[in-house]
């Protein structure tokens, strides 16, 4: 059967086309639009909604194996497509931790029913220890994307410069959690006026860029590429801006939340404001907006990390690290362009093209012949983000009770509808 | 004036911290417990007010000071009070903090006195129960209690607290009482300096109304309040200090550096004094000393925070 989603504007970052017209899909690919809509067909009237490729969340923690209570593969990829994501990279630091073949094919078994593809990455080091490299090329051979130690970074600079070296001789993406533990130990927030004020241990500025530094020498002296993860400051997006200057392989990602809040929403303690790096300051906040304005970020990804109340109804400092994001990023983004940072077609860039293209996989295009991932984006939809409206396990978002604007209102995947919200 | 004082009417349920006050509840609370001191001089220290309460003291921190001088004013108050401490509680057995609140809730008692190395647990603790949450000190945030007592204490020599020079010495970073304090003293138009090394100091301390002092000797200058802070043993994650001696040595108060102070500088101590480390001996003891005065009015000022969070109007024992 064919879909034909009409009267939409088509916008594809890859072949600079922002227009209006139809999109026609069959078999699971998007094929050329003919001149009379044949029988039996579906179509959907879009009155002007945008069509994109599909959104990919290049950095969210599925939880599963092992943590299937705070979320699963098949309830995060639910998340996902509400969310109009049409694929995520899942993150190693599961239980037991993706170093090997065996979870990774684990979880894309899981996969095979989702709602959403799931490209596993795989760990850098065994266990996610720190000391020896996984075996990369058995992660790869089971379908891992990439490979990241992320909740936790590579503390030996001798074990990250093999892991860029290594990965690069089997095509492997490197992801870095980059973080100076000898500076953050024990912080729970950001260190400035608000920790100051809460008598909270802070994280300072200098724990993420001393080590956004480090990475970025590494690949410097490799001449292997590196993605940088959920960059939370103005001092790392100074650093990622001058070392792509100058030719580095580097590509970053932030995420809404530190595009959208400060530090201010910890003030009362709010564990729903507690991730990791923390939550930074105005200052910050508007260099990461410049930041994406001015393309030093490649991607939008969510850092999606779902924990029940066992980790989140807790003091402060004892709380868990994370918030979630696929049924948030999307309005949030959008915020963006209606602000003037960026217009529609970077954010299809940011939250499709380009991590498709970093982690070199399918998708991030509306070409005839590419595969019929595709998400329809009402960006004038309101609606009020209620816990009860969650996908998602996990339950732990600082923006509950939001009224947020622009939705995904069709979720396409392969050609299969996995959401659909349409009125 | 006297309209004004007549209008006013103490509103916070909870106490969580200094933040939380105007002025005019803090000479409130601080006129409360200057009334309540006498009881504690009686031959029969025990005034009926709070009779039929119940107190629940619930320390998950070590402390006897703070705990015993909250039982005492309890219990001259008539309530009937309970200790609890981590150790004997459910928190060994991995029960979390609002569990163990809200089983403490189901037996209904009146004021939950709680101290935990958590900043904000109190505030997470009142969301909770229903009963009345005094904080007797979270984590690095704040410890009202004391400050309370610190400002009584003063008021009672000086007899007002605003123009007065505060000098706060020693880690101001890991200590609520310092916290307390300066946004108390602050609220009340008192100047507070802060000194110490730099590693003692928080971001931006600034911001919670102190002013920063490079030496020791900027911030007693013509002080008219000298309070040195615990110095704790060095922390194994975080070398703060390369060792007691030399901060004893730049930054211990004694009798030298007190002659920049003014003459008749008053000399207090959260306690348990570290004697010839951040405080010289002689210094203590000595004139112009009133940390036990401190003590004893912690007691009447934990009488009035009893009382006013209860809202008892009417009696108070006379």
């Amino acid at each position: 059967m064919i879909t034909i989603l009409q009267n939409g504007r088509l916008i594809d970052p890859v072949s600079g086309i922002d227009v209006s017209g139809d999109l026609w899909l069959e078999n699971g690919v998007i094929i050329p639009a003919r001149e009379s809509f044949p029988e039996n067909s579906l179509v959907f009237d879009l009155q002007g909604k945008w069509i994109v490729p599909g959104l990919i969340d290049m950095h969210v923690h599925l939880r599963d194996p092992g943590e299937e209570y705070k979320e699963t593969v098949a309830s995060g990829t639910r998340a996902a497509a509400a969310g109009g994501f049409t694929a995520v990279a899942c993150m190693p630091n599961t239980r037991p931790v993706n170093d090997n073949a065996a979870v990774t094919r684990f979880i894309l078994e899981a996969a095979r029913s989702a709602s959403a593809r799931v490209y596993p990455v795989g760990a850098i080091s065994k266990g996610s220890h720190g000391e020896g490299l996984a075996e990369y090329g058995e992660l790869k051979g089971a379908g891992a994307v990439a490979v990241t130690d992320d909740g936790l970074p590579v503390l030996d600079s001798q074990l990250m410069r093999r892991a860029l070296e290594y990965a690069g001789s089997h095509d492997l993406l490197v992801i870095s959690h980059s973080e100076e533990i000898a500076l953050s130990r024990n912080g729970s927030m950001n260190e400035g006026v608000v920790s100051t004020r809460l008598g909270l241990r802070g994280i300072p500025v200098a724990a993420e860029s001393i080590m956004v530094y480090r990475e970025l020498a590494l690949a410097e002296l490799t001449g292997q590429r590196i993605h940088i993860a959920h960059v939370s400051t103005s001092a790392a997006t100074d650093l990622i801006r001058r070392a792509k200057a100058r030719g580095v392989q580097v590509t970053a990602e932030t995420t809404p939340h530190y595009f959208t809040l400060t530090e201010e929403a910890v003030a009362e303690y709010d564990t729903n404001a507690k991730m990791n790096p923390p939550l930074r300051t105005e200052a910050d906040r508007q260099a990461i907006r410049e930041g994406l304005r001015d393309g030093t970020f490649d991607v939008i990804a969510t850092d999606h990390a779902p924990h029940s109340v066992l980790e989140k109804e807790l003091e402060f400092d004892q709380a868990a690290n994370g918030i979630i994001g696929l049924e948030t990023s999307l309005p949030l983004s959008l915020n963006l362009v209606r602000e003037g940072v960026i217009d529609a077609m970077r954010l299809v860039e940011l939250m499709s093209s380009a991590p498709a293209r970093i982690l070199r996989v399918q998708g991030g295009t509306l070409a005839v012949g590419s595969v019929a991932d595709v998400t329809v984006i009402d960006p004038e939809r309101e609606f009020i983000y209620t816990r009860d409206s969650i996908l998602s396990k996990g339950k732990n978002s600082p923006f509950l009770d939001w009224k947020l604007r622009g939705k995904a209102v069709l979720t396409i995947m392969g050609g299969r509808i996995t959401h659909n919200a349409m009125e | 004036m006297g309209n004004v004082k007549e209008k006013y009417r103490f509103k916070h349920k909870h106490i969580l911290g200094i933040e939380q006050f105007s002025a005019a509840d803090i000479f409130y609370i601080l006129d409360t417990a200057t009334s309540f001191k006498e009881i504690s001089s009686r031959n029969i220290k025990k005034v009926p007010t709070l009779r039929g309460k119940t107190i629940i003291n619930f320390f998950f921190e070590p402390s006897t000071r703070t705990r015993l001088s909250f039982e005492i004013a309890a219990k001259r108050m008539s309530a009937d009070t309970f200790n609890i401490a981590a150790s004997t509680s459910s928190a060994q057995k991995g029960e979390t903090l609002i569990d163990t609140a809200c089983n403490l809730q189901a037996m209904n008692p009146d004021i939950i006195i709680i101290r935990h190395s958590s900043s904000g647990a109190p505030l997470l603790l009142s969301r909770y129960v229903n009963a009345a949450i005094i904080n007797a000190g979270d984590g690095a945030h704040e410890h009202p209690s004391q400050a309370l007592l610190d400002m009584m204490t003063v008021r009672e020599h000086k007899g007002k607290i605003e123009g007065l020079k505060v000098a706060i010495v020693g880690d101001i970073t890991h200590s609520r009482v310092a916290h307390s304090n300066i946004v108390g003293f602050t609220k009340l138009g008192a100047e507070v300096r802060v000194a110490g090394p730099a590693t003692f100091m928080p971001p931006h301390i600034d911001t919670l109304g102190a002013r920063l002092c490079k030496n020791v000797e900027d911030a007693v200058r013509d002080a008219d309040v000298v309070m040195a802070l615990r110095i704790q043993k060095e922390r194994q994650d975080d070398p703060l200090i390369p060792s007691l001696r030399e901060y004893s040595q730049f930054y211990g108060i004694n009798r030298s550096l007190l002659r920049y102070a003014s003459p008749d500088v008053l000399i207090m101590h959260p306690g348990p004094i570290n004697r010839g480390v951040e405080m010289s001996p002689d210094v203590a003891d000595g004139p112009g000393s009133v940390i036990l005065e401190q003590v004893t009015n912690g007691v009447a000022v934990r009488m009035a925070l009893l009382y006013l969070v209860m809202g008892t109007e009417g009696s108070k024992g006379e």
